[in-house]
């Protein structure tokens, strides 16, 4: 892969096809494939479903892909299966909801484990979403693992987050507990034909109401993915917050958030390497090591002192 | 570096069990497996690109190796997709060299051990741990 720009510059599914493995597998290349992408993306709005399992988040995001590539969007999909934690295999089955979309060309499926990832997402969710939108995808997708209440990283990739829940599990209480029922832009009750979809939607109602939000009241939508309802009106909706976020300024803030936190976890773990190889090059440092592996000194001086070491070197 | 293999039942064959039941196998074997269901050559090898798969499987109990089978290895090679590519399900002894001539890189027949298409699989695809 010695010419990189050829690569971005095709604009071809065999090409993306080759970067991403590279990124999904952090090879040495990724890095500079990184580099690259980093700067000619950000026009692509980023949309994060998520929700429990088998709440119906698969078959949404294939509606959901079929009438947006309908209406010519270029669209990205990423979606994200559990990883083992006893043999680090995996069983990526969000496809298989997807079938429908074999034929549309428009559509880009990149299906990934999390890889020991526990917030929701695999590690290189967010690099992979980076090289899709410098590959001017207008939409991106991104489906999560089935969640629970704490797995909240697509918040810091999304622009805006879907929460995609079944009637029937549990009663007002549970809307009103912290955690991912907070994160959401947007509501849906799947599988409304199942008993109990509107007392679910009543409470997340009540809990949208008295949140005092102002700027953006979430919005609660009742789909059946499997027949294709209410799928427009989440559209409809999508775009309506991705408008929101324009007018409010918050789409650029997102962005400059994200280059900071980029480069603020680069610098961590570039300055982690240093200290690891500048300990291992001076053998005064790995006898105090030792000392702290032994209990005679104790961690919290002897790091100050690699560090400051390190850093005024 | 983990292994990642796109399993499809092949065309219009509807006994899927053998495919999930192998899927999850590899799965146990330390692989990832996106599992497709039933797809057509076309589309398996669009979805191996996407993927970036190192391996694509097949399985066909329909009687449709010989047409659909060389096809998916046709179309891999034109689009350029380098990813091994090997069959399993109920398919006639004296059909096996046809479909190795052809290009597919091996053919698993009922009663197979997963750890011979674990062991076969790591040994064709480079720099893989799993």
């Amino acid at each position: 892969m010695e010419k990189l720009t050829e690569y971005f510059d095709t604009k071809d599914d065999v090409s993306l096809g080759k970067l991403l493995k590279e990124v999904e597998n952090q090879t040495p290349i990724s890095f500079e494939i990184l580099k690259h992408s980093s700067m000619r993306k950000g026009k692509a709005h980023i949309v994060g479903i998520t929700g429990p399992p088998g709440s119906g988040k698969s078959t949404l995001v294939s509606k959901l892909c079929k009438q947006l590539a309908a209406k010519n969007f270029d669209i990205g999909v990423v979606c994200i299966d559990p990883t083992s934690p006893f043999t680090q295999g995996a069983l990526l089955g969000d496809r298989i909801r997807m079938q429908e979309l074999a034929k549309t060309p428009n559509v880009f499926i990149k299906s990934l484990a999390t890889r020991g990832n526990l917030g929701g997402l695999a590690a290189s969710t967010a690099d992979i979403v980076q090289v899709l939108d410098a590959y001017e995808k207008d939409i991106i997708l991104i489906e999560t693992v089935g969640v629970g209440q704490v797995e909240l990283d697509v918040l810091g990739v999304a622009d805006t987050v879907v929460l995609v829940n079944v009637p029937g599990l549990g009663d007002t209480l549970q809307t009103l507990k912290a955690g991912i029922m907070e994160i959401a832009n947007l509501y849906v009750i799947n599988q409304a034909d199942r008993p109990g979809a509107n007392e679910s939607v009543k409470d997340l109602n009540m809990m949208v109401r008295e949140s005092g939000k102002t700027d953006w009241k979430p919005p609660i939508l009742k789909t059946m993915a499997t027949k294709e309802e209410g799928i427009e009106d989440l559209i409809d909706q999508i775009f309506q917050h991705k408008n929101h976020l324009e007018i409010s300024g918050i789409w650029k803030e997102k962005r400059q958030i994200r280059n900071i936190d980029r480069l603020n976890s680069m610098i961590q773990s570039l300055l982690s390497s240093k200290v690891e190889e500048y300990i291992k090059k001076e053998v005064v440092w790995q006898r105090k090591v030792q000392e702290v592996r032994e209990g005679k000194a104790d961690p919290f001086t002897v790091s100050h002192e690699i560090v400051n070491s390190l850093v005024n070197k | 570096m983990q292994v990642k293999v796109v399993m499809a039942k092949l065309g219009l064959d509807i006994h899927w069990r053998g495919a999930l039941v192998v899927s999850r196998m590899l799965r146990d074997e330390g692989m990832e497996v996106v599992y497709l269901g039933n797809q057509f050559p076309e589309q398996i090898v669009d979805a191996a690109i996407q993927e970036g798969a190192d391996v694509i499987g097949l399985s066909t109990l329909g009687g449709n190796h010989l047409t659909l089978g060389p096809k998916v290895v046709k179309i891999a090679q034109e689009k350029g997709v380098d990813a091994l590519i090997i069959m399993g399900g109920v398919i006639p002894e004296d059909d096996i060299p046809l479909l190795q001539e052809a290009g597919i890189a091996e053919v698993f027949g009922p009663e197979t051990r997963i750890e011979s298409i674990a062991e076969f699989i790591r040994s064709k695809v480079k720099n893989s741990i799993a």
